[in-house]
């Protein structure tokens, strides 16, 4: 077996639709997760036992179930109660909901570390709830989180080949594609490794960035 | 004789088994500077944040200018107060920490305007016009755009207490204010405070251990001992000659430590 290189030149577009794909799923499942694990936290927090237990079981019962087992389950059983999806839509859910509970616990650390000399100073100027949770908690909280965010934004992204389960074509899949019609994986596998590890280590730089730039805040 | 504008009427507060608060009352006059010195775990700081409604009571009651702090007429009876009658008795009070609090994503204008803004609707222009008057008053102008982090502990100090004042509460409260301050910065601090206290007729109440200040700025002194007030009267009076033997014991502490009285 040998390298091919007019192979490659061949495939490189298939290949790039694969990780346009990829970063698309990326992107949308992160800004979704952003959101879940903001409502968890938050959720999680609240004063009524029950909504805060039920928040807290669904949580856990997410993470402490494989994301493929999740994905199948909102593509592949959905439907029989009547929810059909678009494999990419069903697959930014997933990715969503599963890193949603992850970064849930990110943002429960990142609210716990804010002093409690901030809820009480915000109560002493009589904000609400809303504006105590908005102008004072969030934007200290927020901050000094991004790194671990991020750092499960970049862990997502490597899961992506799962949505490949479900038909979505994304770099994996394009890649298993290729390779299944010309028989040959050297390639196109490798590519995909290459596009993994390019993509990842340009994360990486932006991770240290926002660690430089948001890792602390000066009080 | 006008009617006093805090009641506390036997209130008790518990944490855990450790009883901070026993049947506790007291009255403070509008107008009136408060001083409430005692040994720590004697329950004067809890009283502050039990008025901030920081910390709920177990029983008894508070009135401000003769309303229920904690509780609501409802039905002819009293109710457990909701959040928003909490919310319109705290627009009466108003709270400078030890630990000042400043919000430090803000900068120091932004910490005195934000409250006003929020809670009173007033706009963005007078809160600022506000909050530069309130800052020259206590020096702090010239730092309007600077952020909380870029200040000496005296100087957050001095905005915390122009961030409380921006509300123009009736009765401020000053839980051990120079408590955290390096020994250079208290000065600056409680001569902020004798101008407020000069300037204006707000009710102060104080919880300190700075004996000196609280005899001079106060107009009464309470001594407070295992949650309960063990002694009370003019600041001369307690200072020079307190009657108690455990206002006695205290003081004779407090000056072995070094303390000015």
């Amino acid at each position: 077996m040998e390298w091919d290189w007019n192979f490659v030149w061949q495939i490189f577009p298939t290949l790039l639709q694969g990780v346009k794909i990829t970063i698309i799923a990326t992107l949308l499942g992160s800004v979704l997760a952003v959101f879940v694990g903001l409502a968890i936290a938050l959720l999680r927090r609240s004063p009524n036992r029950l909504v805060s237990t039920t928040t807290g079981f669904i949580a856990e019962f997410i993470r402490g179930t494989p994301l493929l087992v999740q994905l199948y389950f909102i593509f592949y059983v959905l439907p029989d109660i009547g929810i059909l999806l678009p494999p990419l839509v069903a697959g930014v859910i997933g990715l969503g909901l599963h890193y949603g509970t992850y970064t849930a616990e990110v943002y429960r650390a990142g609210i716990d570390n804010v002093p409690r000399g901030q809820w009480e100073a915000a109560k002493a100027c009589n904000l609400t709830a809303r504006q105590t949770w908005t102008r004072i908690i969030l934007p200290q909280a927020i901050p000094p989180m991004m790194p671990a965010l991020a750092n499960y934004f970049i862990a997502m992204f490597k899961e992506t080949p799962l949505l490949s389960a479900i038909t979505v074509l994304e770099l994996m899949n394009q890649a298993k594609s290729v390779a299944n019609t010309y028989y040959r994986y050297i390639e196109p596998i490798t590519l995909v490794g290459v596009f993994f590890l390019t993509i990842s280590l340009i994360s990486v730089v932006v991770l240290r960035w926002l660690e430089q730039r948001y890792g602390r805040i000066e009080r | 004789m006008a009617a006093p504008i805090i009641e506390i009427e036997s209130i008790s507060k518990s944490f855990g088994a450790f009883q901070v608060l026993d049947q506790l009352s007291m009255q403070v006059m509008p107008g009136e500077k408060l001083a409430l010195i005692g040994p720590s775990g004697s329950g004067k700081t809890t009283i502050l944040r039990i008025l901030m409604t920081l910390e709920r009571i177990d029983g008894g009651h508070i009135r401000i200018e003769g309303e229920e702090l904690y509780h609501m007429s409802k039905n002819g009876g009293l109710a457990p107060a909701d959040e928003k009658h909490l919310t319109k008795m705290r627009q009466k009070i108003g709270m400078v920490f030890q630990l000042f609090n400043l919000f430090p994503h803000m900068s120091v204008l932004d910490n005195v305007t934000l409250a006003p803004i929020l809670t009173k609707g007033v706009s963005r222009a007078d809160a600022r016009k506000r909050a530069m008057e309130l800052l020259d008053m206590v020096g702090m102008s010239a730092k309007a755009d600077a952020m909380p982090s870029q200040l000496s502990g005296g100087q957050k100090q001095r905005v915390a207490i122009a961030r409380a004042l921006a509300l123009s509460p009736k009765i401020m409260l000053f839980d051990e204010v120079t408590s955290a301050l390096d020994p250079e910065l208290v000065e600056e601090v409680l001569n902020v405070m004798r101008k407020l206290a000069a300037e204006t007729d707000m009710t102060m109440l104080l919880v300190t251990h700075e004996m000196g200040f609280a005899h001079d700025f106060a107009d009464r002194v309470l001594f407070f001992d295992r949650g309960r007030i063990v002694e009370e009267g003019k600041p001369d009076d307690i200072f020079r000659h307190p009657k108690q033997e455990r206002t006695q014991t205290f003081l004779r502490k407090i000056i072995a430590a070094g303390h000015r009285v």
